[in-house]
């Protein structure tokens, strides 16, 4: 029988590695796997580089990990915000390696990984200081910058609802990344409100079929105060 | 130049973009200045705002006590979903930007160039910790960009240059400008005027903006 269903969180972390390349879900605090994040400080695995579209905000999840001293490089595209305080310390001392990627850059690399393409062509940010150093090519007139994709050890990704097959779906905006990165990732663990019997969640409906997912963590009530987050 | 000159206020600003914006299309206001567009298009106006989180049919702001954190905008802001709006993956949401799907999108600006060169992301090179987020996808995504901004900035330089002094978020994309003192449409002959401020003639605007501008 299949079931990818673990116990607990600190479970589903227990193969991430030193070195290990981890992508994160999330929007701000929409999506972000706090918990999951949890588990991996207390796992203890080091010198990470985390994929994710912001730096952490206030004082958990992700912004958690880098104050932890965990993350050696940041791979996103807008880490500058009102409560990135732990990443701009990090970051002015020269603790921290950030790689900047323009937002659809960043979604489009994650799914060409998971998608087994080997790089594409695409005009955003083309001439600009983000494209330097990049091979570029005039397509039907228009200046476009290779990009790679980028591939992860492990994907930790906040779900709403999942079967013991890994089938998932989202809450609203919370998607965002999680089934990109679900996609990406040697080994995506994902968090659920709710583990449903095998065959009832809607097929027409299942945003991330359970291919993409190894392991599943069902989390107690939602922590509405881990998923605010302040101002931009 | 009349001392009495009233520049056009952000909310007048933001009112002469939803005119502009024909009904049916689908538009995505950046952070910032172009968020209030969405308070000027009347409810019976049926106009879709594409968030780039994941989300079509963007309603306003969530009310008071009625927050839902996991439904948010680009601003990270509690919001509403309109009936007949559906979510995303960042995929999709980056796909509907650069694939030119979105009809209009409205940015902020700290300079456009004589070309319609764009720079909005960055002021400086050094110091500042850079942030980029969605906007190099969608200045060479949305069919037509509008640019919100100052006509001047706070030391009173022209943010209508020959060439923009800070990093460059796209070449060549900015169709339409709208200042707290004119309306401009990028034209392959120049920036040309479409509308001034009362009060305001053509050679008093000249003398505000440090490019050739054309006359209606």
């Amino acid at each position: 029988m299949i079931n990818k269903l673990v116990t607990n969180a600190r479970a589903g972390v227990e193969g991430v590695e030193d070195g290990a390349t981890v992508m994160v879900s999330g929007f701000g605090g929409a999506g972000m796997p706090a918990e999951l994040i949890e588990a991996l400080i207390k796992q203890g695995a080091g010198d990470l580089t985390i994929v994710s579209n912001n730096a952490g905000n206030g004082e958990t999840g992700l912004a958690a990990l880098l104050a932890a001293g965990r993350v050696r490089k940041i791979i996103c595209s807008f880490p500058r915000q009102a409560d990135s305080h732990h990443f701009d310390a990090l970051y002015r001392s020269g603790k921290i390696e950030l790689e900047l990627v323009p937002q659809g850059n960043l979604a489009e690399r994650i799914r060409a990984a998971g998608a087994g393409i080997g790089a594409f062509y695409t005009p955003t940010g083309f001439g600009t200081l983000l494209a330097e150093g990049k091979e570029t090519r005039e397509i039907n007139g228009r200046g476009h910058v290779l990009e790679f994709p980028i591939h992860a050890d492990f994907a930790l990704i906040k779900a709403e609802r999942g079967d013991r097959w890994g089938n998932l779906n989202y809450r609203k905006t919370a998607r965002n990344f999680g089934p990109i990165m679900a996609m990406a990732a040697s080994t995506t663990l994902a968090s659920v409100y709710e583990v449903v019997e095998l065959g009832s969640l809607d097929p027409e409906c299942i945003v991330t079929p359970g291919i993409f997912v190894q392991h599943l963590v069902l989390l107690g009530c939602r922590d509405e105060k881990a998923e605010h987050t302040s101002v931009p | 130049m009349n001392s009495e000159l009233q520049c056009w206020t952000r909310l007048q600003m933001a009112e002469k973009v939803a005119q502009a914006i024909p009904d049916g299309s689908v538009v995505n206001l950046g952070i910032g200045l172009p968020t209030q567009v969405a308070s000027q298009i009347g409810s019976q106006r049926e106009i879709i705002l594409h968030s780039e989180n994941g989300m079509l049919g963007m309603g306003p702001p969530a009310a008071e006590g009625e927050e839902d954190f996991d439904l948010v905008n680009a601003g990270k802001q509690a919001v509403t979903l309109k009936p007949g709006g559906c979510f995303f993956h960042h995929a999709d949401s980056f796909a509907m930007m650069r694939g030119g799907h979105i009809d209009i999108c409205v940015l902020g600006a700290y300079q456009v160039s004589l070309g319609g060169d764009l720079a909005n992301w960055q002021t400086e090179t050094a110091g500042t910790i850079p942030a980029v987020g969605g906007a190099m996808d969608l200045a060479i995504g949305a069919r037509k960009i509008f640019v919100m901004m100052a006509h001047q900035d706070k030391t009173g330089r022209s943010k209508l240059v020959r060439s923009c002094s800070y990093p460059l978020t796209a070449q060549a994309c900015v169709d339409r400008i709208y200042t707290d003192l004119a309306v401009l449409d990028v034209t392959p002959e120049g920036l040309r005027v479409l509308e001034r401020v009362d009060g305001l003639s053509h050679a008093d605007l000249q003398f505000l903006s440090a490019v050739p501008l054309l006359a209606n």
